[in-house]
């Protein structure tokens, strides 16, 4: 368990035009640590998580990633962070191996996924294009992806969307076996006793 | 330049998963192009007189029709946003989607301009200028097209405002284009346009990308 | 990197008011000044143009009318580039301010333009004349920006979009400059700038200067008058405001 913070945000607020969504945010997240943002709809999760992955800036306050500023990572920084956000990035007209393999090589990363599709139970689809996916297969897809970028930082916003019992449970496990590796997660949800781990930081907007 | 071919290759296949799509910017241009004698009657002399700025102007429209679908369908599924977290630059993969819709949108689009001139009787030994010129406005008329696809990324109703913003910007386009074309139909040296028009296209292309990068930026913002 | 002074003092729309209310009455007032002089020099006491007559005094609106537009562009794309690399909002807001009445002078060149034309060419408008052509693309440039500001809802993606748009068009201005110069059509070479020194007789130079440098006051006076009631806008219900309402009421 390393104690060095990674993830830092100072000060951080958010107003949009008149309204202020949230205002003297400050957090510290390390490896092996995992932040649950709760807060109700419009509370300003999405825009934090998005802020935290680099597209938009806060109105005030700062964020780094390894003491540098998430607008100015170099591109191998950039490729430590993964964010998720409602939509799950893929291609209709390309097939689930298509999708996985662009997903690989933008990343820079190796494309083999035989076996995560099989823990996914993917396996038989592989070949199908993504628009015959129900919406539970797009978002388990999404989880392949995440896992074959070999991100540090997991930026996941309502990631149990769509998912049934079998598929969350297997996000959980992930997301421990991610954290247990060395990796950080922040992620937005409605139903934080599901995803709470021991020494989980709550962030409440 | 991993990156590059990756997007470059996925734009391509994609669109041509969609292939019905890809004909509707070509039976537009030749629609309008029809539109245009069946309004003006001419005669063989005005034809040939008004044909040049036709095809020109029917070909600029015609490359506002497919413009949206160039930015608008990755930032609906989030691919854009993703495209933009990578850690390869945003300058390179926009680059690459802009080569893939000019090479599936416009360049089919330019081959149909000298067939159609034959049809508006300007003479055959223009055309070697008349595609010459084409092929010079490409780069930049493909960028000016991006640029108001990104522009216009964040909007639900992009598409009306998109012609009022690119257009204009494509008078330079036009007027050096036309020009070159007429002067070699009757017969004088057309250099000085073509360079422009080749000037125009180096700016556009070492600088188009930057500005079509930081407008999706901002769009996604 | 490390700016200036004066540079921080300008990003604070205070300030950036308060000047421009202590230099608007200069402007304006100079400007008037000069419009009046000019004017009558110009359109009343100056000799008529061998050639042309009478309608050559559009001499004293015209050409003044289409360099404002244009020096009115520049300083949007310059204001909007700041504004987008500095993250200023005065920046954008002088962009803003800009355009409306860059707007407005380049449609007035096209009108005297016009006007010039009728009397002179037979003509009010020439299809085919490049710099007709390009002044016009020029207003469409004003209206589509201000078109695309309008598209969206929130002012900041306003201001930061918009400024793309306004730094690639700003390629069309020394276009319409030089187009003069690579086409032989209704208009005349430039005849200030030309390599004998002015082609003008000084009768008609000293009326046609005066009316360029009073057109150009009255542009930063106009801009600086818009530029106030632009910040006041963006600045909503700051305390400064309230204490400057408070001012002028007593």
């Amino acid at each position: 368990m390393t104690d060095r913070v990674l993830l830092k945000g100072r000060e951080l607020a958010v107003w949009r035009g008149d309204r202020c969504l949230f205002e003297q945010l400050h957090f510290d997240l390390g490896a092996e640590q995992l932040a649950l943002l709760v807060g109700a709809n419009g509370s300003g999760k999405t825009t934090l998580l998005r802020i935290l992955a680099g597209l938009g800036l806060p109105t005030r306050g700062s964020i780094t990633w390894k003491d540098v500023a998430i607008s100015e990572l170099a591109s191998e920084q950039r490729g430590e962070i993964a964010y998720r956000g409602h939509v799950e990035a893929l291609k209709r007209d390309l097939t689930v191996a298509e999708n996985l393999r662009f997903h690989a090589t933008l990343w820079g990363r190796e494309s083999r996924f035989d076996d995560v599709l099989e823990e996914l139970k993917l396996d038989k689809v592989a070949h199908m294009r993504a628009r015959h996916l129900s919406a539970g297969q797009r978002r388990r897809t999404a989880l392949a992806m995440l896992k074959l970028q070999g991100a540090k930082l997991w930026l996941l916003d309502e990631p149990t969307t769509n998912l049934d019992g079998e598929g969350r449970a297997l996000l959980v496990e992930w997301t421990r076996r991610h954290l247990a590796s060395g990796g950080l997660a922040v992620i937005a949800t409605h139903q934080p006793d599901e995803l709470a781990m021991r020494g989980a930081l709550v962030i409440e907007l | 330049m991993g990156a590059f071919k990756a997007v470059l290759a996925r734009d391509l296949r994609v669109a041509f998963r969609r292939w019905s799509e890809l004909g509707h910017p070509l039976i537009f241009f030749v629609i309008v192009v029809t539109l245009f004698p069946l309004a003006l009657s001419p005669t063989a002399s005005q034809l040939r007189d008004v044909g040049v700025g036709v095809l020109w102007v029917a070909a600029l429209l015609s490359s506002l029709l497919a413009l949206d679908g160039l930015f608008r369908g990755d930032a609906d599924d989030g691919s854009l946003e993703q495209l933009l977290l990578s850690p390869a630059p945003l300058t390179i993969t926009v680059l690459a989607k802009v080569t893939a819709h000019t090479l599936v949108t416009l360049v089919p689009l330019i081959c149909l301009v000298p067939l159609s001139a034959l049809s508006f009787n300007i003479p055959f030994a223009a055309l070697p200028t008349l595609a010459l010129a084409l092929l010079l406005a490409t780069p930049t008329l493909s960028v000016l097209v991006a640029l108001g696809a990104a522009l216009t990324v964040s909007l639900r109703r992009g598409g009306s405002i998109v012609g009022l913003l690119v257009l204009p910007l494509t008078g330079p386009l036009l007027i050096f284009g036309t020009r070159a074309t007429d002067l070699s139909v009757n017969g004088e040296p057309t250099a000085a346009p073509l360079l422009l028009l080749a000037a125009l296209a180096a700016l556009a292309v070492s600088l188009g990308p930057l500005a079509i990068a930081a407008a999706v930026k901002v769009g996604l913002e | 990197m490390k700016l200036p002074r004066w540079f921080h003092q300008l990003g604070s729309p205070p300030y950036v008011y308060r000047l421009a209310e202590r230099l608007c009455p200069w402007l304006g007032g100079l400007g008037i000044l000069l419009l009046a002089v000019g004017g009558f020099w110009g359109l009343v006491i100056a000799p008529p143009d061998y050639q042309q007559g009478e309608s050559a005094r559009i001499l004293y609106i015209h050409p003044q009318t289409a360099y404002i537009g244009m020096m009115a562009y520049v300083v949007m794309a310059v204001a909007a580039g700041v504004g987008y690399v500095w993250r200023l909002k005065i920046a954008h807001a002088v962009a803003v301010s800009a355009a409306p009445i860059g707007a407005w002078f380049t449609f007035c060149a096209l009108f005297t333009g016009a006007v010039w034309g009728r009397p002179t060419w037979g003509t009010y408008w020439q299809w085919g004349d490049p710099r007709i052509m390009f002044e016009a693309l020029l207003l469409f440039l004003f209206l589509g920006y201000l078109a695309l500001r309008g598209a969206f809802d929130e002012r900041d993606k306003a201001d930061r979009v918009t400024a793309i748009l306004a730094v690639v068009g700003v390629v069309n201005v020394p276009i319409v400059h030089y187009s003069v110069e690579w086409w032989n059509s209704l208009h005349q070479t430039s005849t200030l700038l030309s390599e004998g020194g002015p082609a003008m007789t000084t009768d008609m130079l000293i009326p046609f200067l005066i009316m360029f440098a009073a057109f150009t006051l009255t542009f930063y006076w106009l801009l600086l008058r818009r530029l106030q009631a632009e910040i006041v806008e963006r600045e909503g219900d700051a305390r400064w405001i309230r204490e400057l309402v408070a001012e002028g009421a007593r």
